[in-house]
C-alpha cells in the first residue's frame, strides 16, 4: 500500500488546495491596503491597527475568552465524571437515558439546543448574559469531553486501578494518583476541544446571550452579514495564526514524546 | 524440627491461614465457583491449576477483594473477609499484566503501597531499598517501567506486592509474559524469595510444569470445582481421576472392567479375546465394575520379544517422536488403541532399535499404573 | 455514596439543561402565540390543569398547511443529501491517498486534515464569500484564464451552500474513512490480485466493502449536522435557499413566533431520529466486529 499513483497525488493536492486556499486568501488580503477586499492595492497592516482600536471587538473577545475558559473547565470536570461513570460505573438506574443524554448533544442541531436552552432560561426567569452562555456551552461541550475521555478510559488497563486498591489506596486516591495522571492527555485534549467549541460557537451563544454579553462570533456574524470586511480578515488571520501555532506545538510535543518512548524502548531492550 | 517435612495439611492441630467454606460464586447464570471448600496453610506455596475459565482467577480475585462470594464464607486467619474492601486487606496481588504504574519510577512503584499506610519517610525508604535489593533492581530504581525489560518488570511487580509484607501474596500467571528460558530461572527465584520472606504464596497458572515446579501443593480445578488437592508428586503419581491424570503430563488410559484376584489385586478385562492385564490398587472395585487404568508413558517399556513381565501386550509401531532426550513410541494395538511408550536416549547416535511398522511388545509392572473409577 | 455523587452530578446537570429544555420546547410547541412576555399562552401561571387543557396541535397543523415549512424540510433533506454525496466524492479519494501515502507522511497529512477543524467554523464559511461573489476571486480567475466572459453568479445560490458544506464537513468524512482504510491489510489487495483481479476490480471487491463502515460513519457525520445547518445557508445561500435551521432561526428572532419555532424544532428532531438511530447502530456493529 505504499506507492502513490498519479491519481492519488492529484486527489491529495486538489483536496488540500481546496482546504487551504480559501484561508490563505483570507490571510493575504488581511494585509491589503484597499478597503475593497477583492482588489489588491499594496501591503499594509492598517486593518490590524483598526481592529485593535475597535473596543467592540476587544470587549467581545474578552467575553468569549471568559466564557470559553470557564465553560471548558467545568465541562472537563463534568465530562470526565460522566466518562468515568459510563465506562466504570456498572449498572445504575437510568443508565440508558444517561448515555443517551451524553451522545445526543453531539449530533443535535445547534438551533435546537440553543432554542431549548433559551426557552428554559426564560421559563425560569433567568437573566441572560455571560452566565447563561457558560451554562449552555458547558452542557454541550461536556458531552464532547466525555466522549474523548471515555474512549481513553476504555483502553485503560483496569488492573492498574485494582493494583492501587490492592496496595491500600482508597478508590478516590487510586483515581487521583493512578487513573488521572495516566488519562491526563485525554483530559487535556478534551479541555482543548471544549475550549475551541466554545470559542467557535455562534448559534447557541446567539440564543442564550442577552444584551449585556456579545461574544466574538456574534460580533463577527453581525459584521459579516453586511459583506466582506478587511477588519474581519485581519481578525481571522489572528485566529488562524493562533490555532496553527497551537496545533503545530502540540504535534511537535507529541512527536518528541514518541521519539523519547522509542529511545526508552531500545534502552529497555539493551538492558534485558 | 529440621528433619520434619513441611506438611501442615497433614497436621490436624494446624489452623489454616485461608479457609474457603462452601464458596459459590455466580455471575448472572454462569457459575464460576461451585460449592468449593479448601484450606491453605501459612507459608505454603499453593498453586491453583486449571484450564482457562475453570474459576481459578475468580478464586484469586475473591481473596484479593475484587469479588465477593455469592454463597459461603472465606476466612483469612479465622476472620470472615467478605465485605472488606481490597484496600483494607492484608493481602497483596501480583497482576498478570504486572499493572506497574507507567507514570511512576520503579522506586515510586514499590513505595506506593507503603505510602498509603505510613508517612515515615525513612522507614519507607529503607523498606524500598530492601525490596530493590531482594529483587536485584537497585540499578533501575530511577527508571520508568517502560525503560526496563520484561523480566525486570516482573521483578518490580513482585517487589511492589511484597513491600507491605502481606500475610498472603497472590500471583496471577506471574510468569505468563516471559519467554521459556527466563521463565525457568524466574521460577526458582520465586521459590527462593518465598522461602526468604516466609510469605504464603497463592499462584494461579495454567502451566502444569510451572505449578509442579514451584508449589508445595497443587489444586487442579475444572469448571469451578476442585478435582484434587495434593503435593506435586501425589498429583502426578496418584491422580484421583482420569481428568487429573490426563491434565498433568502424558498418560495412557486403558478402559475395562475390574475383577478382584487377591488383596488389592485386580485383573482388568480390556478387550475381547485378549489376556486381561493386572494392576494393584488400594481403591476398592466391585467385580465387573468399569475402570480406567492410567499409566504414564515412561513406565511402559518396549521390547522386540515377549518379555517376562506382569503385563505384556503386542502391537506395532505407528509413530516415533524424537524429543532429543527422549523418544516416544506410539504403539498401535490390534484392537486399535494407541499406547505411548517413552524411552530415554542415553547413548548418542545409537541405532534405533525399532522403526515404523515393526511388531513390538510393550510391558509394564502391576504397580506402574493407577486404577481409577472416574 | 461517592459513586452516587459521581453519577448524580453530571446526570442532574444533563437532566436540567438538556432534557428539561426539550420538555419546555415541546410544551411551547403546543401553545398559542400571544402578544405578551413570554410571547405564548398558556403558561404555568394559569395553573397546571388549565395549562394542559389549553395545549393543542394547532401549530403542527399550521406547519402542514403553510407550504413554506414542508418545502423547507424537503429542501433541507435534499441539500444535506447532495452535499453528503459530494463530500464523499471529494473525501474518499483523499482518505484513500492518505492511507497509501508513505508511513512517515501520514501524521502530517492527518494533521493537515484536522487543522481546519480547529479553526473557527464561521471564519471558514466567511472565507468563501470573498471567493464566490460576483467580483470575487473565482470569477476573477475564470475571467483571467478566459473560460467565461461574464461573471458567474455562485454566491447566494444553492451551489454556494453545497461548496460551503463540503468545505466545512470534509474532515468529518475523511477521518472515519481513513481510519478504516488504514486498518486494511495490504496483503488482502495482493491476494485479490493474485487470484486474478485487476487493480480496479480488487479495489471494488475488497477495498470498498472493507471501508464500508467508515463510509457510512462519514456520511452520517456530514448528513446529520448538515440537515440542521444554519450558518452556511444564511451566509452563502440566497433568498431562495430554504433550510429548516434558517427558517427556525428567523421564525424565532424575526417573527418572534415562539410556538411555531418550537413546533419546527420538534419536527426537525423527529426527522433526525432516523439517521441518528441508524448511525448508532452502525457504530455498535463496528464496535462488535472489532471485539
Amino acid at each position: 500500500m505504499n506507492r502513490l499513483s498519479p491519481f492519488n497525488v492529484v486527489s491529495l493536492t486538489m483536496g488540500f488546495v481546496f482546504l487551504y486556499v480559501p484561508m490563505l486568501i483570507l490571510v493575504i488580503f488581511s494585509f491589503n491596503e484597499s478597503k475593497l477586499v477583492t482588489v489588491w492595492a499594496g501591503f499594509s497592516t492598517k486593518w490590524y491597527g483598526e481592529l485593535l482600536a475597535n473596543d467592540a471587538f476587544l470587549d467581545a473577545a474578552w467575553v468569549t475568552l471568559q466564557v470559553a475558559v470557564i465553560s471548558s473547565t467545568i465541562a472537563t470536570v463534568l465530562g470526565t465524571m460522566a466518562a468515568y461513570v459510563l465506562v466504570r460505573g456498572g449498572r445504575f438506574f437510568g443508565r440508558t437515558l444517561f448515555s443517551g443524554m451524553i451522545y445526543a448533544p453531539l449530533v443535535m442541531p445547534e438551533v435546537i439546543t440553543g432554542l431549548s436552552l433559551l426557552l428554559l432560561f426564560i421559563g425560569i426567569g433567568m437573566d441572560r448574559g455571560v452566565l447563561t452562555i457558560v451554562l449552555a456551552h458547558t452542557t454541550f461541550s461536556m458531552c464532547f469531553v466525555s466522549v474523548v475521555v471515555s474512549s481513553r478510559l476504555m483502553t485503560f488497563d483496569q488492573s492498574l486501578e485494582e493494583a492501587a486498591l490492592d496496595l491500600g489506596a482508597s478508590p478516590f486516591t487510586a483515581f487521583r494518583l493512578v487513573t488521572l495522571p495516566i488519562i491526563a492527555p485525554a483530559v487535556v485534549s478534551g479541555w482543548l476541544l471544549a475550549f475551541t467549541l466554545s470559542l467557535d460557537d455562534l448559534v447557541i451563544a446567539s440564543f442564550t446571550s442577552g444584551p449585556s454579553a456579545t461574544t466574538l462570533p456574534m460580533k463577527i456574524w453581525s459584521s459579516v452579514r453586511l459583506g466582506v470586511s478587511p477588519e474581519i480578515n485581519a481578525l481571522s488571520t489572528i485566529l488562524i495564526g493562533l490555532v496553527t501555532i497551537g496545533v503545530i506545538c502540540a504535534s511537535l510535543a507529541s512527536k518528541q514524546a514518541a521519539l523519547r518512548a522509542k529511545r526508552d524502548e531500545q534502552q529497555a531492550a539493551r538492558a534485558a | 524440627m529440621a528433619d520434619t517435612v513441611f506438611a501442615p495439611w497433614d497436621d490436624p492441630d494446624q489452623k489454616p491461614l485461608i479457609r474457603f467454606r462452601n464458596v459459590t460464586k455466580r455471575f448472572g447464570d454462569f457459575t464460576a465457583i461451585d460449592d468449593l471448600t479448601l484450606d491453605i496453610f501459612e507459608q505454603e506455596f499453593f498453586a491453583l491449576l486449571g484450564p482457562s475459565g475453570c474459576g481459578k482467577t475468580t478464586m484469586m480475585r475473591m481473596l484479593a477483594g475484587f469479588e465477593n462470594p455469592t454463597e459461603g464464607r472465606i476466612e483469612l486467619a479465622g476472620n470472615d473477609i467478605a465485605g472488606v474492601p481490597p484496600n483494607k486487606r492484608a493481602v497483596n496481588m501480583m497482576f498478570q499484566s504486572y499493572a506497574l504504574f507507567p507514570h511512576l519510577s520503579i522506586w515510586d512503584n514499590i513505595a506506593f503501597g507503603l505510602r498509603r499506610e505510613s508517612s515515615d519517610k525513612a522507614a519507607i525508604s529503607a523498606r524500598v531499598e530492601e525490596m530493590l535489593k531482594l529483587t536485584r533492581l537497585e540499578k533501575f530504581a530511577k527508571r520508568k517501567p517502560h525503560q526496563i525489560s520484561g523480566g525486570q518488570r516482573q521483578r518490580v511487580a513482585l517487589a511492589r506486592s511484597l513491600a507491605k509484607a502481606p500475610k498472603l501474596l497472590l500471583l496471577d500467571e506471574p510468569l505468563g509474559a516471559l519467554d521459556a528460558k527466563l521463565r525457568e530461572a524466574t521460577q526458582f527465584e520465586l521459590m527462593d524469595i518465598q522461602e526468604k520472606t516466609g510469605t504464603t504464596f497463592v499462584i494461579v497458572t495454567h502451566d502444569q510444569e510451572e505449578a509442579m515446579t514451584v508449589a508445595s501443593r497443587v489444586a487442579v480445578m475444572d469448571e469451578g470445582r476442585i478435582m484434587q488437592v495434593a503435593t506435586p508428586e501425589q498429583i502426578y503419581e496418584a491422580p484421583q481421576s482420569v481428568y487429573v491424570a490426563d491434565f498433568i503430563g502424558d498418560v495412557n488410559i486403558i478402559r475395562g472392567s475390574a475383577t478382584a484376584v487377591g488383596p488389592d489385586r485386580y485383573q482388568i478385562a480390556w478387550a475381547e479375546g485378549r489376556d486381561p492385564v493386572h494392576a494393584v490398587s488400594t481403591r476398592p472395585f466391585s467385580d465387573g465394575q468399569e475402570c480406567h487404568l492410567a499409566i504414564r508413558p515412561e513406565k511402559v517399556s518396549i521390547h522386540a520379544e515377549h518379555p517376562a513381565a506382569d503385563n505384556a501386550v503386542q502391537g506395532k509401531v505407528l509413530d516415533i517422536a524424537y524429543l532429543g532426550n527422549l523418544s516416544t513410541y506410539h504403539v498401535e494395538l490390534p484392537t486399535g488403541e494407541i499406547i505411548k511408550a517413552q524411552v530415554a536416549n542415553t547413548r548418542r547416535i545409537s541405532r534405533r532399535a525399532f522403526t515404523w511398522e515393526d511388531p513390538v511388545w510393550i510391558s509394564w509392572t502391576e504397580t506402574a499404573g493407577v486404577l481409577l473409577d472416574q | 455514596m461517592k459513586r452516587a455523587f459521581l453519577i448524580a452530578v453530571p446526570y442532574v446537570w444533563l437532566l436540567a439543561l438538556f432534557l428539561i429544555p426539550f420538555a419546555v420546547v415541546f410544551k411551547i410547541s403546543l401553545s398559542d402565540i400571544e402578544l405578551a412576555i413570554p410571547p405564548y399562552t398558556p403558561t404555568m401561571k394559569d395553573g397546571l390543569w388549565t395549562m394542559l387543557s389549553q395545549l393543542d396541535f394547532e401549530n403542527f397543523i399550521f406547519l402542514t398547511q403553510d407550504d413554506l415549512y414542508w418545502k423547507a424540510y424537503l429542501s433541507s433533506l435534499q441539500i444535506a443529501l447532495i452535499s453528503t454525496v459530494l463530500t464523499l466524492m471529494v473525501g474518499y479519494p483523499m482518505a484513500y491517498a492518505m492511507a497509501r501515502a508513505p508511513e512517515q507522511w501520514r501524521p502530517t497529512l492527518l494533521m493537515l486534515v484536522i487543522l481546519p477543524f480547529w479553526t473557527s467554523f464561521l471564519i471558514r464559511v466567511y472565507a468563501w464569500i470573498g471567493i464566490l461573489s460576483n467580483e470575487g476571486f473565482l470569477n476573477q480567475f475564470l475571467l483571467w484564464i478566459g473560460i467565461i466572459d461574464t461573471p458567474l453568479t455562485v454566491l447566494n445560490t444553492n451551489t454556494a451552500v453545497y461548496i460551503g458544506i463540503v468545505y466545512t464537513y470534509l474532515p468529518f468524512m475523511i477521518l472515519p474513512i481513513y481510519s478504516a482504510l488504514d486498518r486494511l491489510d495490504g496483503s488482502l489487495i495482493e491476494a485479490a490480485e493474485d487470484l486474478g483481479c485487476s487493480r480496479l476490480k480488487a479495489f471494488w471487491l475488497v477495498t470498498i466493502p472493507l471501508s464500508k463502515n467508515g463510509i457510512i460513519a462519514g456520511c452520517f457525520l456530514v448528513f446529520i449536522p448538515a440537515l440542521g445547518e444554519f450558518v452556511i445557508p444564511s451566509l452563502l445561500g440566497g433568498s431562495g435557499t430554504l433550510m429548516i435551521g434558517k427558517v427556525l432561526f428567523e421564525e424565532f428572532f424575526s417573527n418572534r413566533d415562539w410556538p411555531v419555532a418550537s413546533a419546527v424544532a420538534v419536527i426537525l428532531l423527529l426527522i433526525l431520529i432516523v439517521p441518528i438511530v441508524l448511525f448508532q447502530r452502525n457504530e455498535q456493529k463496528q464496535a462488535e466486529a472489532e471485539k
